[in-house]
């Protein structure tokens, strides 16, 4: 699909999407890091938050329950009579400015025989210390049933009451800090009654609720029962507890979160806020209350600053997209429009119009490398197609004069069969196949007179045009003095001698010469370096005529040629060929060889001169095949049939 | 302005059908006759305990009913038996066995209606305490509330021969929260809820729920003296119906009767958690309202009432249960 669009559209597109790729690959990594390292960062900053905070809640706690110890102690060891008893209380509350107010609540009796309960409290009013006691504050429940009179006797230990609102006394959300005290009655330890401290809660809510965390974080405080002693959800404290929210929102996992605080655990969680948003909670336990601390940092607000350089380095990453998309059509455009003008100049190079005018190659680069090729493949293809229709028409000149050549060359052999067709006593058939247009090989035969018949073969050296040539010339030369000479030993030594003078380009012809005595069928010839003829006889014997080491025709002045005689009886032939009719080759490299030759003769004997010299001919193409046709092929027989009176 | 034609016909509507339904419905004497003044002081500080009374109040069907009702903020420096015999209150809202021993004692209340007719009230332990039957209880740790609230724990320690160590419990259950006593007194409506969201879970915890040891005591009730019946029984009978009417909108409008309660709380200024009102509303439903749909009649049973009276009487509190008739107001009402 890619495949088919344009190099510039790939180019942008994959470009633009890896670069898209590696940059929302780098970003979501940032964020998850930057967010890690955030939250990591906020938990130690949420601990430090929460502990500091935990630490000045439990100053002053610790400064009450000091107090409230003290107190307790001083009545264990001390004897106090009523009036300095009455002193310690006042002087603990006026002295101490976080205690609300403080009492010495005695069990029943203990103080007093006479009196059943008695418990002396001193409380800020305003300005004053107030004085009242709560045995007769509370008219309907003795305060020896309230919790912070009943849990420390019951526990024998120190402890902070629940947060309660407090109307008999204070008027106002506190919490108690009791501490039981002993005395000595026959020598067992007996309680004697409980010494309180109040904290107002204002104070430490305050203290809560001045924190401020990010813009709508907060920090709340939770009582052991898990009720809500300060938090800024509307009508929540005092009121609610965590669990009866968790209720609400029917929320198992808030309400498993309560039980971790109410028990003393501290942890950071994330957390859907008692208000309602996404946050992160650091809670943790004040000590000395068993009351927990939760700070909660709202997380669109803790990652804001995250998000903000995600989302700028958002923008910037698209403006930086943006822009290397640009840039990249630019150098998309710069590469391909010179490519696509030169496609279009190469298409109409193809068609053949060389004359296009090539883009101008403006840059060194590989486009310009590629157009400045292109520039002198065009100058190179025009002028080698110019030369080619030059040389093209050269040889086509030069064939239709070898085609003349070969039919002057042809029109020097006599071709016509049988050629004295009122000659009965001999019969002679000949064919020249030449390898090229024109040939080396040539054939004659000729009436010296009545009854003599000459005929001669031939193969010039080489082959081609200078060969014709020469052969021309070697043929008319041999009509010429067979006239004049006696026998062909002359014959080929005249001739020799007159190619021999003035034979510049060393050309040479291989010649076989012979005279036939029609009347007798005697034959006289003379070898100038051919091969040997075949002699044919009438027992299907074939001869081979002796080689008689004549040396080749034209080759060298003043050779002299031996003459031989034979008697052809009756019926025999002589075979005359040329060595292209035994080196004939086929594609195997093999040649036709004169033993072929002489078992395709024996096979033919006693067919007509013609056919024999056909069926040599055809055995010879068949042998070859295909392969290319390398020297001339020549042959001539002559059948001597006997004087007919 | 189509829409507007619509909603105004629509409330024009509605009104008259509401004028003509108050015309139909109320009694007679209502049409013309004054509003009569009277007073009820609920058995504890408003909560959904008495969720019937306060929405009868708001939704106005105690004026229907031609009362023009004042509810007296209880709480424990008001004692409603106390305002009632003293005359301080028309009406009250007292446990059955309050009312009986009020009744032998000389003070002539008779039982108008039986609110809550089952007991809700219960024991709570921890199971890590060990506390898994009432046999465990033995020499342990019990907080009692004081008055008649001890008389149900009492009759289950004597039911199971069980001695324990009764310490006093107040208005909370932090003492039990805190490990000080191994078993606090609590109503199911109330205390189990504060319990639950105080962070333990019902799996934590045993409970001993007095009606399934056989002290089935019926609790709030509506009370008022002999005379006050006799002088006006029809203000009696339509403070009743008035009432009941008043539990059964509550029930049907849940939200509604919170909403009332709560404001009703916070004018008491009485610390309020919705979830713990909802809790209560609920459980008051599933103690108040009669199986299967039926309404609610108020009628007293006459088997429980007897039940009551042996219990009473086993542990040695009466002598003999007052008549049946006289106790419910039945002579009188009547006539």
């Amino acid at each position: 699909m890619l495949g088919s669009k344009s190099l510039s559209f790939r180019l942008i597109l994959v470009t633009t999407l890896c670069t898209t790729l590696i940059f929302a690959s780098i970003l979501a990594y940032s964020y998850y890091r930057s967010r890690t390292v955030l939250l990591q960062e906020l938990q130690d900053d949420a601990r430090n938050l929460s502990m500091s905070l935990v630490n000045r809640l439990e100053t002053k706690l610790v400064s009450v329950t000091g107090v409230t110890e003290g107190m307790a102690r001083a009545l264990e060891t001390g004897s106090y009579n009523e009036q300095q008893m009455l002193a310690l209380i006042k002087e603990t509350v006026r002295s101490n400015p976080q205690i609300h107010g403080s009492a010495i609540a005695f069990e029943p009796y203990a103080r007093k025989r006479s009196e059943r309960l008695y418990a002396p409290y001193f409380y800020r009013s305003k300005d004053s210390i107030k004085f009242t006691r709560l045995d007769k504050s509370y008219q309907h429940v003795p305060y020896l049933y309230w919790d912070w009179y009943q849990i420390p006797r019951e526990l024998g230990k120190t402890e902070w009451s629940e947060p309660y609102f407090d109307e008999g006394a204070g008027g106002t959300a506190m919490s108690t800090c009791s501490v039981p005290f002993y005395g000595n009655q026959a020598g067992n330890r007996q309680l004697k009654g409980i010494a309180t401290a109040d904290i107002s809660l204002s104070s430490l809510t305050e203290l809560v609720s001045s924190v401020k965390v990010l813009k709508s974080g907060y920090a709340a405080l939770l009582s052991r029962n898990g009720i809500l002693i300060s938090h800024p959800l509307q009508n929540a404290a005092m009121n609610e507890s965590f669990f009866s929210i968790a209720e609400a929102r029917n929320d198992q996992a808030m309400r498993e979160l309560g039980r971790r605080m109410i028990r003393g655990e501290s942890g950071f969680i994330h957390h859907t806020s008692l208000k309602g948003f996404s946050s992160w909670m650091y809670y943790a336990p004040i000590p000395s209350t068993g009351w927990t601390l939760a700070v909660v940092f709202p997380e669109n607000e803790l990652l804001e600053s995250v998000n903000r350089l995600s989302m700028q380095m958002a923008a910037m990453g698209i403006a930086g997209i943006m822009l290397l998309t640009a840039a990249v059509i630019l150098i998309a455009r710069s590469i391909t429009t010179p490519l696509k003008n030169l496609a279009r100049a190469t298409a109409a190079i193809s068609d053949g119009n060389f004359d296009v005018e090539l883009p101008d190659p403006r840059y060194r680069d590989e486009v310009g490398t590629l157009t400045r090729s292109f520039m002198f493949m065009k100058g190179s293809l025009k002028e080698y197609i110019a030369r080619l229709t030059e040389t093209t028409a050269a040889k086509e000149r030069f064939e239709s004069e070898l085609n003349i050549a070969h039919s002057i060359q042809m029109d020097f052999l006599p071709k016509i069969f049988p050629p004295f067709p009122e000659r009965e006593e001999f019969d002679l058939f000949a064919v020249m196949e030449p390898a090229k247009e024109v040939g080396g090989d040539f054939y004659d035969f000729f009436m010296l007179d009545e009854d003599r018949l000459c005929f001669v073969i031939a193969d010039v050296s080489g082959k081609g045009v200078p060969a014709s040539l020469f052969m021309a010339m070697s043929m008319t030369l041999i009509r010429a003095t067979a006239r004049e000479a006696a026998s062909p030993e002359e014959i080929l030594f005249r001739v020799n001698k007159e190619l021999a003078r003035d034979n510049s380009s060393c050309m040479f012809v291989t010649t076989f010469c012979a005279i036939l005595d029609t009347r007798s069928g005697a034959v006289c010839y003379a070898n100038g370096g051919h091969n040997p003829p075949l002699h044919i006889r009438n027992d299907v014997s074939i001869l081979r005529l002796p080689n008689l080491g004549g040396l080749m025709v034209g080759a060298l002045e003043g050779s002299t040629y031996k003459l031989e005689h034979l008697v052809l009886e009756p019926g025999e032939r002589l075979f005359l060929y040329t060595d292209g009719v035994t080196e004939a080759m086929n594609d195997q490299e093999q040649f036709f060889t004169m033993e072929r030759l002489e078992q395709e003769l024996s096979t033919l004997h006693g067919r007509d001169t013609r056919e024999m010299v056909e069926e040599i001919k055809s055995s010879i193409l068949a042998f070859t095949g295909d392969a290319p046709q390398s020297d001339d092929i020549t042959m001539l027989m002559l059948q001597y049939r006997g004087k007919h009176e | 302005m189509t829409a507007s034609i619509i909603a105004f016909s629509r409330i024009m509507l509605s009104s008259a059908v509401l004028i003509c339904s108050l015309l139909f419905c109320m009694p007679a004497w209502a049409v013309g006759e004054p509003l009569k003044k009277a007073t009820l002081i609920p058995l504890w500080s408003p909560q959904a305990q008495f969720a019937g009374y306060y929405t009868a109040l708001d939704k106005g069907i105690y004026r229907k009913h031609g009362i023009d009702l004042t509810i007296i903020t209880g709480g424990p420096e008001r004692n409603a038996s106390s305002y009632l015999s003293s005359g301080k209150a028309d009406f009250a809202v007292l446990w059955l066995t309050t009312a009986v021993k009020k009744r032998i004692s000389g003070v002539k209340l008779v039982n108008l209606a039986q609110i809550v007719q089952h007991s809700s009230m219960m024991l709570i332990s921890r199971k890590s305490d060990g506390i898994k039957t009432p046999q465990n209880l033995n020499n342990k740790k019990v907080s009692l509330w004081g008055g008649d609230f001890s008389i149900p724990p009492h009759a289950f320690f004597k039911k199971y021969g069980l001695k324990v160590r009764e310490i006093q419990q107040s208005y909370s259950v932090n003492l039990f929260l805190r490990g000080g006593i191994q078993a606090a007194s609590a109503m199911w409506y109330n205390e189990y809820h504060t319990i639950i969201n105080s962070g333990l879970n019902p799996d934590e915890l045993t409970t001993f729920h007095f009606k399934e040891h056989g002290l089935d005591l019926p609790e709030d009730g509506l009370y008022t003296l002999e005379s006050t019946l006799k002088r006006d029984p029809a203000m009696a009978e339509a403070f009743r119906k008035a009432s009941l009417e008043g539990w059964e909108y509550a029930f049907a409008h849940p939200d509604e009767a919170l909403d009332i309660v709560i404001r009703h709380m916070q004018q008491a200024r009485v610390p309020t958690s919705r979830m713990h009102q909802k809790w209560m509303l609920e459980r008051m439903r599933d103690l108040i309202m009669p199986p299967s749909g039926q309404r609610l009649s108020g009628q007293l049973d006459k088997s429980s009432y007897e039940s009551a009276g042996r219990i009473l009487h086993q542990l040695g509190i009466i002598r003999s249960m007052p008549e049946f008739s006289a106790f419910t107001g039945r002579r009188h009402a009547g006539q």
